[in-house]
Formats: C-alpha cells, sequence, structure tokens
C-alpha cells in the first residue's frame, strides 16, 4: 500500500512540476486520440445508421459483425496495422510507421468499429421511435439518416465519449505501430509501460493516476458541453 | 462526400506531423537493454549535437529488432547477438556488422538463494543446480538477445528446460524488466544484462548471485540495413551513427556512462 502513496505523490510532483516531458507525453496523447476520433466518427456513425435502418439480406450477420468489432483485439489491429504500414506493406510508400499518424491510424481501425456498433443501437432504438414521422414526411435514404443522426445527438455523445476512451487508454495498437519512441509517438499508455518495464512502478502508477485524472476531465467537459446545448434549446 | 474521405486520409499527415521536424532522422532498432538501461538516453544527444541526425529508437527484442531491420522499417540495427547480426548481413540486409561494446548477464535470484548459486561463479554448474532443486526460473521466452544467451547457457549446463504450467522452468514471453518484476515477486532466478540489472528499481528480494563467468559476455553490435535491399534507408546518416558509436568520441562515451557510479557498458578495442 505503500506504493499507492508513493504514486499518488509522484503523480503529483509531475503534475505540480508541470514536467516537460509529461506535458509533451499528455499533448501527444489527447492529440492522436482526439484526432482519430474524426475519422472513426465519420465513418462509424454513418455505417452503424445504414447498418440500424437498412433492410437487406444478411443484415443480422451484419449486426453480428459489427459487435464483435468491439471486441477487437487491439494487440491484433496493432500487428494488422504494422503489417499494412510496413515498409515491405502495401502502405509502405506512405512512411507512416513509427510516427504519430500511424498512431491516429491504428487507432482509427481500433475504434471505428466500437462507434459503428454503438451508434448502430442508438439509432435502431431512435427509429422505431421516429419511422412513422420520418416515412409521413417523405424522408427517405441519406436525408433519413441525417435526421436520424441530429435526433439522435445527444446519445451519440456517449458513442463519442466510449470512442475517446477505448483510444486514450489502447496500448497494444500504440506501442507496435508507434514503436513508443521517445519525444515522437510515446503516448501515455506506452510511457506507462516502460516505466514497469524499467521497474519504475510508483512513477507508472502515477502516470496511470493522471491517465485517469486526464479522462474524468474529458467527460466532465462533454457533460457540460451537452447540457449547455440542451438549455440553449429549450 | 469526396471531401469528407479527403479529409480522413489527410488527417493521419497534418494533425499530427510534428511541428518541428528535424532535418534529418534515422530509426535505430535497439532492443531492451539500451534503452532500459539509459545508454541510449546518454549517447544518442551527443551523436545528435555533433551530427545534426536525431536517431528514433524502437526499442524491442533483438529478434523482433533484426525482423523489423529485415522489412525494411529501421535504418540501423544496434543489438546483441552476434550470431543473428552475422547473418543479417550474410543474407544482404545489412551492409556490415561493427562491434561496439560489451557488458555481460548477470544471474540474479532470489535473496536466501534456494538452490544455492551464490559463490559458485560457473554459470553452467550454477544453473545445473536451479535444475535440480526445480526452483522457478524466468525465461525471457521471446527470442531476444538474453533468452538467446539463456539457451546457450542451458545447452553448457546440459539442461533441456522445457516450459510446462507447473514445472519450474517459466516463460514469461515479456521483456526484461517485465521478467525481473515477475522473478523478484515469485521469487525466481531470471539471467539478466548487468545493464538492465543496475539500472532495475523493483528488485526488493533479488539479488545478483553468479557473475565474471567468460560464457556471460554480452556483446553489442551495429549494422546499417543496406540500401540495395530497401532503397529508402538512410544509409549514409547510419553510416554516421555506425562511424559514431565505433570511434574515440563514440567509445569515451559509452565508458563514461554510469548508473550509481557503476560502468555499465565497455566499449570493444578496435
Amino acid at each position: 500500500m505503500a506504493e499507492l502513496t508513493e504514486a499518488f505523490r509522484s503523480a503529483l510532483g509531475l503534475i505540480v512540476g508541470l514536467d516537460p516531458d509529461l506535458l509533451e507525453i499528455v499533448s501527444l496523447s489527447l492529440r492522436v486520440s482526439l484526432v482519430a476520433l474524426v475519422p472513426s466518427m465519420l465513418l462509424g456513425i454513418p455505417l452503424g445508421a445504414t447498418v440500424a435502418i437498412a433492410r437487406f439480406p444478411g443484415r443480422g450477420f451484419a449486426v453480428v459483425l459489427l459487435n464483435l468489432g468491439m471486441a477487437l483485439p487491439p494487440v491484433v489491429i496493432g500487428l494488422l496495422v504494422y503489417l499494412l504500414l510496413s515498409r515491405s506493406g502495401p502502405l509502405g510508400d506512405l512512411s507512416l510507421l513509427f510516427t504519430p499518424g500511424a498512431l491516429v491510424v491504428g487507432q482509427t481501425v481500433l475504434v471505428t468499429p466500437l462507434v459503428a456498433a454503438l451508434s448502430r443501437q442508438v439509432f435502431e432504438d431512435h427509429w422505431t421511435e421516429y419511422e412513422e414521422t420520418l416515412r409521413s414526411l417523405g424522408a427517405r435514404g441519406a436525408r433519413a439518416v441525417a435526421t436520424l443522426i441530429f435526433e439522435a445527438r445527444h446519445s451519440l455523445l456517449t458513442v463519442l465519449l466510449a470512442g475517446f476512451g477505448r483510444a486514450i487508454t489502447e496500448v497494444g495498437v500504440a506501442i507496435i505501430v508507434g514503436g513508443n519512441i521517445n519525444h515522437l509517438t510515446r503516448i501515455m499508455t506506452t510511457a506507462i509501460a516502460l516505466e514497469t518495464s524499467r521497474g519504475d512502478l510508483p512513477l507508472a502508477l502515477g502516470l496511470g493516476v493522471i491517465l485517469l485524472a486526464l479522462s474524468l476531465g474529458v467527460n466532465v467537459l462533454a457533460l457540460a458541453a451537452q447540457q449547455a446545448v440542451r438549455r440553449a434549446e429549450a | 462526400m469526396r471531401a469528407v474521405a479527403a479529409l480522413i486520409l489527410a488527417l493521419p499527415f497534418i494533425a499530427c506531423s510534428p511541428s518541428a521536424e528535424a532535418p534529418e532522422t534515422l530509426i535505430m532498432a535497439s532492443t531492451t537493454s539500451t534503452r532500459d538501461s539509459g545508454l541510449l538516453d546518454d549517447l544518442l544527444p551527443r551523436f545528435e549535437a555533433e551530427t545534426g541526425i536525431a536517431v528514433r529508437v524502437v526499442a524491442v527484442g533483438t529478434g523482433r529488432a533484426i525482423d523489423l531491420a529485415r522489412r525494411g522499417d529501421a535504418d540501423v540495427l544496434f543489438v546483441h547477438h552476434r550470431p543473428s547480426e552475422l547473418e543479417f548481413v550474410a543474407e544482404g540486409f545489412g551492409l556490415e556488422r561493427l562491434p561496439v561494446m560489451y557488458n555481460d548477464f548477470v544471474l540474479v535470484g532470489p535473496r536466501e538463494d534456494p538452490a544455492g548459486v551464490r559463490e559458485l561463479g560457473d554459470v553452467a554448474a550454477a544453473l545445473a543446480n536451479v535444475a535440480a532443486n526445480e526452483v522457478p526460473f524466468f525465461s525471457r521466452g521471446d527470442d531476444s538477445g538474453t533468452h538467446k544467451a539463456e539457451l546457450r547457457l542451458w545447452a553448457a549446463a546440459s539442461v533441456e528446460p522445457s516450459a510446462g504450467a507447473s514445472g519450474w522452468y517459466r516463460e514469461t514471453g515479456a521483456g526484461m524488466g517485465a521478467t525481473l518484476n515477475t522473478a523478484n515477486q515469485t521469487p525466481g532466478y531470471a539471467l539478466t544484462d548487468r545493464g538492465t540489472w543496475i539500472a532495475f528499481r523493483n528488485r526488493s528480494g533479488l539479488d545478483l548471485l553468479v557473475e565474471g563467468d567468460p560464457l556471460l559476455r554480452n556483446e553489442y553490435g551495429v549494422v546499417v540495413v543496406n540500401p540495395e535491399r530497401h532503397p529508402h534507408v538512410k544509409a549514409a546518416a547510419g553510416k554516421r551513427l555506425a562511424d559514431w558509436l565505433t570511434s574515440d568520441a563514440g567509445r569515451a562515451a559509452i565508458a563514461a556512462y554510469r548508473v550509481g557510479g557503476e560502468a555499465l557498458f565497455f566499449p570493444i578495442e578496435r
């Protein structure tokens, strides 16, 4: 238990001292995960909406596939993205491997299925509620999807936060495609893995405390924004 | 729709490109021991100050480092398993192997030393004792340089360890630090390079038990990846790094590196 106290002390020391390395790592973590959220939402939400609304043969199978996507092991995704981005792989000429860009690609591949699966559920619930109205208004296809996304925006915030949570806390993808390079691709989780392997457990745990605080901050901000919007709408 | 697709494709490049891109950068595939001991953090800034070349280190086990270099994902290889390095060069993936430095492996284990290996000084005899007493031994089991060296030592001890669920020989499949964490907790014996051991912080129940046997020598070499195999490789800059590591300046920096007053690595005479 003495280790826990020391972990909090080292976390506090890092924060109070505004350790420049820590600031760099925190800022890269936030940047990568927030940026990765953009394509994940742009791809995942329409995909989820489509599967929720469209009726096509094999739709049940598509739903199962989407849900399976949530359980994709990060290490496997990391390995697949590594093989894609490797110099000997199909996308090697992009020179993305071991750069922050590779982290964004990896986290996007990781988070998009999660966003698609969760938003599918959200849309399906809304669809049962709005289907008749939308049909009577003659809204179909892309138009219906757009209306549905707008109506579901509050629930989608939770999807966004879940996606952010998965992105910022994962380590398997980041360590394989980013390489945990100091000052370039070292993020919170890979730094924690590194300090653990160096045997500096209090520092590793301290970084973990900071990561948790960071996620808490993002969640609080998102909820505050949601309530502000609701109040403005009311 | 097309704008969205373009945005998605461009995001990885624009949003996260480092603002101050160094003029020239190298990717070096190296081992966890050189990073975890702090050596590279000490050496590479000196090299960058002299040459303006920034070196980015991807620290993995020797086996995986060689695989990275084989695929062209690194410009320079700095690892510690001479036979694999020479094979890498012989296969045409590397230019030439230059010996850089050495340190040694040490056998660490529980302070109470249930296998009675302290004072033996003979690592083969010590390992034979560990096996005979069936005290837990933690192997890296990850095809790293240390793992390869450990297998060589078991062969010298005429023991064929096999990892079984309940057996005393256990493979962690993890890096040196993680393996030491496990050995410290269980407790059990482990083979580690001296550098990682000295820099390792979480060793409350472990002691250094066997050292100094010539079999325990651990040699590091540097290889520049062959640009004929991978044309994008920055061979010229890589050559400067390899030359610097084996130059008087590089050798002096290696010899001067200390953790807790102890030298961790010794440059190899040319």
